[in-house]
């Protein structure tokens, strides 16, 4: 019963959103004040609507509810507490569900934090993500409804894929999606602002909380999802070039341009048309990313479930959506004024840079992920876009953006004078050269790949520090988003150190060992003490017992896994990981392999430095929320710049 | 102690001895699974590069699946045989395609995907320099209200947003 | 202001190519072997007292080559509409029987020889043909899959039509129905006879 008013709630919420959508937004076009005043109340009752629904079926996952035919597809009664909560998301429907519900959750946020906001405005905002709730939610509710019973319940569930029960899967989706929806954010202030015609600085002072905000969890979700994919898959890898990866890091590349471009936009009202349009891609980006992981059309290790059916109603909901609002912006971008002079060598133009690399970047994510869609679609047959072709792409362009954050920092708005800033980067890249070369001749594989991450992660880090003495030295309080910048940035250098070294010093051995064989990585030794069965909740699980020795001293055991869960016939790997603060060792457990003495086939990796990707991320968040914390931004008063 | 004892205890602490070092002389150094490390090391290079043609998106050189396992073998026996890269990946493209390569070879079919981008930055360069350009003359600062704007001023002081 | 409909247009060339990219399956791959002659092979049969056979010996003849094993479970879907093809006598139907014995029919701790796969195969084999109806007019055993990769197989079942002169004129990966039977195989195999 429950289960019905759940599903009933989710109906009344697509009708809340469609009047959330249409009245405040009419309201602003007949300027009917009591229409635009239904924006923040609609918004509420929408997202407490979602927010039951939600509860409804997480109920429904903790109880055992098999007669839910959802639940039956992806819980199981043998699953922990926690993952039987996860599994609420762990497939389509219910992911689409938990996209709902961070997506009235930021509307209703809109609606609290935007007391200062004028009326209109608000009301455009949130009635733009009404109308693409509303969107979503009759998504949900024709072709992908979490609500859909099993009658008779089955006797038990088919439990979540083996791969998913992890505390990785119950972090990882929920923070991608608050970055994914709340990219959804900054996307209508920008086309509140295209509509109102008020192409002004207002805008992009109020959205620049809002995305970084986003920005924030989308990296985050990211380096969540890379982190468990190393830990959890069993050889280490942590990035693939997968669609449903380059899906998150397209909207995340177009988010980190939006926030450099409205910085410019805010203080000196230039870079409007080109602000608004950033911001319309990166939550198109969300829109693609939606569709290219849910409708079948490339394949994917991540992808649910294809049904071309649903795909059909994404793409229409994708080319309405993005559709409009490029007309939208054809029709009214062109009227925004333009800002002041800009120097040729000048803060402005080095964030312009910025936008064009990190858009250039973009596009090339895309065209490798689409491509053999494209060729396949014009019937010229098969090919794959791997790996091999975005590393060689990617990184070339992505290095001229790291190294500007050096000069960007510390050149002035308006105009800088190219000497002065020659002068101020001598020290920095005088560092970069000598770490370089020194990493080249000194370090036994050093090749000028492993040279370069190092010349450039040590020019950011210089050129950062020196920026924050110089800084120290001048009287006046440090702004929380000065902090903000320079946090964020050295997590990117870190992030650069953490993949140069994994990628250039990293070793691999691949070894068959007996009882009491060992096997040597640089000062570390691993001696195969034991082999049993284990025994756990929903799988049973052959463990190795290594005893781990560095420079001949016992150093800890180390204990990789081989699960064999009840409901898959895919053996499981656990690896064994010694995180430390530089290097990991990774222990991945094989296939016994048959003979007079009983083997097995081991996998040991040494990976330096493999953890500062992860430690880079943080970083970068602790950036983006000392940005965020900055009052100034969050003061959008009366002040229009 | 009676010497019997004595001498029993000395057989067995160098029986004991002995066992110790048979013990220690059978655990060895692991034996790499690769029957030829040098093999072995060109087929992970190659089998990055291609693609497993049965999972859903994984390399030759990390997938288990048995087909994978088939023609990792299949490659081990050509690299043997002593044939470049170039020619191990156009035996399997003649029986599986392009689609068996992660890197797509550049010929006419894939222009647009390995020059785009760097077109696209191109033309991303050329843009931004047009614009910088035209923002340089632009007015330093003092903006020239249109009538438009002036009009706006007008209703925005008379709605009176209140902060 | 020609230039803000840029966004616009690019936007829509993506979409058509989405929109297209719905109705094809990213799984299927087509066979680059089609047009090129069937690469040759000698291997056992499943009559121990039939000399090795290979697809020199259909020359001069339209034939259909049809992967498959026991193990296979799509080729029991497939199976009746074969048999009862193999019935009309439109063509010979050879069966290519692809890694029969796999990692899990060993007995623990040995390795099975050459020949005693190829028995057990053999037996196997034979077994199930003749509880569900046998199409081939022999079925050749490709016991170490090496075959299967010169002929590009990557997914059981899979189906070649091969013309007079042993050139691959079709492949198709997956079960063959009775729709595609009658919609491409059976004029194609016309077409060839013709000819």
């Amino acid at each position: 019963m429950i289960v019905e008013i759940g599903h009933f709630a989710l109906i009344l919420a697509a009708c809340v959103a469609l009047v959330q959508g249409v009245l405040p937004l009419a309201g602003t076009a007949f300027d009917h004040q009591r229409w635009q005043a239904l924006a923040r109340p609609s918004a509420a009752v929408q997202f407490l609507l979602i927010a039951f629904s939600f509860g409804v079926l997480a109920h429904g996952a903790l109880t055992d509810d098999f007669s839910i035919k959802y639940i039956a597809e992806h819980s199981n009664s043998l699953l922990p507490a926690q993952y039987k909560f996860a599994s609420v998301w762990g497939g389509h429907e219910g992911s689409l569900l938990l996209w709902m519900l961070m997506l009235s959750g930021w509307t209703v946020s809109v609606a609290l934090f935007s007391r200062t906001l004028p009326l209109a405005m608000v009301a455009r905002v949130i009635g733009i993500l009404g109308l693409v709730s509303t969107g979503f939610l009759m998504f949900i509710l024709t072709t992908s409804s979490p609500f859909e019973r099993l009658l008779p319940g089955a006797p038990d569930g088919r439990d979540l894929n083996p791969l998913l029960q992890d505390p990785g899967l119950v972090i990882h989706p929920p923070m991608l999606y608050m970055g994914y929806v709340g990219f959804s954010v900054a996307f209508a202030f920008s086309v509140a602002a295209l509509m109102s015609g008020r192409m002004d600085a207002a805008w992009a002072r109020w959205s620049r909380p809002w995305t970084v905000v986003a920005w924030i969890f989308m990296t985050a979700g990211i380096a969540l999802g890379s982190w468990w994919a190393y830990y959890e898959l069993g050889w280490g890898g942590w990035w693939f070039w997968d669609p449903v990866e380059n899906a998150s890091l397209m909207p995340w590349l177009f988010g980190t341009a939006l926030i450099h471009a409205l910085m410019v936009t805010d203080k000196r009202g230039g870079f409007k048309a080109w602000s608004v349009l950033l911001a319309i891609g990166a939550f198109s980006l969300s829109l693609l990313g939606t569709f290219l992981v849910r409708s079948g059309v490339l394949t994917s290790v991540h992808a649910f479930a294809s049904d071309p059916k649903r795909g059909v109603f994404i793409l229409i909901f994708l080319a309405l959506v993005v559709g409009i609002s490029l007309t939208l912006f054809a029709w009214r971008a062109p009227k925004a004024t333009l800002g002041g002079k800009i120097g040729l060598v000048s803060r402005e133009s080095m964030l312009l840079v910025n936008s064009v690399l990190l858009v250039v970047a973009t596009g090339a994510v895309l065209l490798g992920t689409v491509y053999p869609l494209i060729v396949d679609a014009l019937n010229l047959g098969k090919l794959s876009v791997g790996a091999p072709y975005f590393n060689a792409v990617f990184v070339p362009l992505m290095v001229p953006v790291v190294f500007l954050m050096v000069p960007g920092g510390i050149s002035h708005w308006r105009e800088s004078r190219l000497k002065e800033l020659g002068q101020d980067m001598l020290v920095p890249a005088i560092a970069a050269v000598l770490a370089g070369l020194a990493v080249w001749t000194l370090t036994e594989r050093g090749s000028w790949l492993t040279a370069m991450g190092t010349a450039l992660a040590v020019w950011v880090v210089v050129g950062l520090v020196m920026q924050i003495v110089a800084r120290l030295q001048k009287p006046g309080r440090i702004a929380p988003s000065f902090w903000g910048m320079h946090l964020a940035h050295l997590g990117i250098a870190v992030v650069v150190v953490g993949i140069t070294m994994v990628k250039g010093y990293e070793v691999e051995r691949d070894v068959r060992m007996g009882l009491n064989d060992t096997v040597s990585i640089e000062n570390y030794s691993f001696e195969l003490t034991g082999v049993s069965q284990v025994d756990g909740p929903n799988y049973k699980a052959i463990r190795a017992e290594f005893k781990v020795s560095k420079d001949g001293q016992f150093l800890e055991l180390m204990k990789p896994e081989k699960r064999k869960y009840f409901s898959s016939a895919m053996p499981m790997t656990e690896a064994a990981i010694d995180t430390g603060l530089f290097r990991d060792l990774y222990l991945s457990l094989g296939e016994a392999i048959e003979g007079s003495t009983p083997q097995w086939s081991v996998r040991v990796f040494y990976k330096p430095f493999v953890s500062w990707i992860w430690y880079g991320a943080i970083l970068m968040v602790l950036g983006g929320l000392f940005a965020v914390s900055d009052r100034r931004y969050r003061n959008s008063a009366a002040s229009v710049a | 102690m009676t010497s019997f004892l004595k001498r029993a205890k000395y057989m067995g602490l160098v029986l004991f001895a002995v066992l110790l070092t048979c013990g220690s002389l059978q655990a060895k150094e692991a034996a790499l699974m690769a029957e030829d490390p040098v093999v072995e090391k060109r087929l992970i290079h190659i089998s990055e590069e291609l693609r497993c043609l049965v999972c859903q998106n994984e390399s030759l050189a990390s997938s288990r699946a048995e087909l994978a396992n088939d023609l990792r073998e299949e490659v081990r026996k050509l690299i043997r045989q002593d044939k470049s890269d170039s020619q191990i990946k156009e035996y399997l493209v003649t029986r599986y395609g392009d689609f068996v390569l992660y890197r797509p070879e550049v010929k006419p079919l894939t222009w647009v995907l390995w020059f785009g981008p760097f077109l696209l930055l191109l033309a991303g360069v050329v843009g931004m320099v047009f614009y910088l350009r035209q923002r340089q003359s632009g007015s330093s600062g003092k903006q020239v209200l249109t009538e438009e704007d002036r009009r706006k001023v007008q209703e925005l002081l008379k709605s009176g947003d209140a902060p | 202001m020609k230039k803000f409909l840029i966004p616009l247009a690019m936007f829509f060339g993506l979409v058509i190519f989405l929109a297209v990219g719905l109705n094809r399956d990213p799984h299927e791959i087509p066979s680059p072997l089609v047009g090129k002659s069937a690469p040759a092979f000698s291997l056992h049969t499943l009559d121990p007292n039939a000399p090795l056979f290979g697809p020199q010996d259909m020359k001069g003849k339209v034939w259909m080559l049809n992967v498959w094993a026991t193990w296979c479970v799509a080729c029991r879907e497939e199976h009746p509409v074969l048999v009862a093809f193999s019935k009309a006598n439109q063509l010979p139907i050879v069966g290519l029987s692809y890694k029969e014995i796999q990692a899990q029919d060993e007995p623990a701790g040995r390795k099975l020889s050459p020949e005693e796969k190829l028995q057990m195969a053999r037996e196997r084999s034979t077994l199930w043909l003749k509880r569900h109806g046998n199409p081939y007019v022999l079925s050749a055993l490709d016991l170490d899959g090496r075959v299967g990769i010169d002929y590009g197989v990557y997914g059981v079942p899979e189906t070649y039509l091969i013309d007079k002169e042993g050139v691959i004129r079709y492949k198709r990966v997956g079960v063959v129905t009775p729709e595609l039977l009658q919609s491409t195989i059976l004029p194609l195999v016309q077409k060839l006879n013709a000819s």
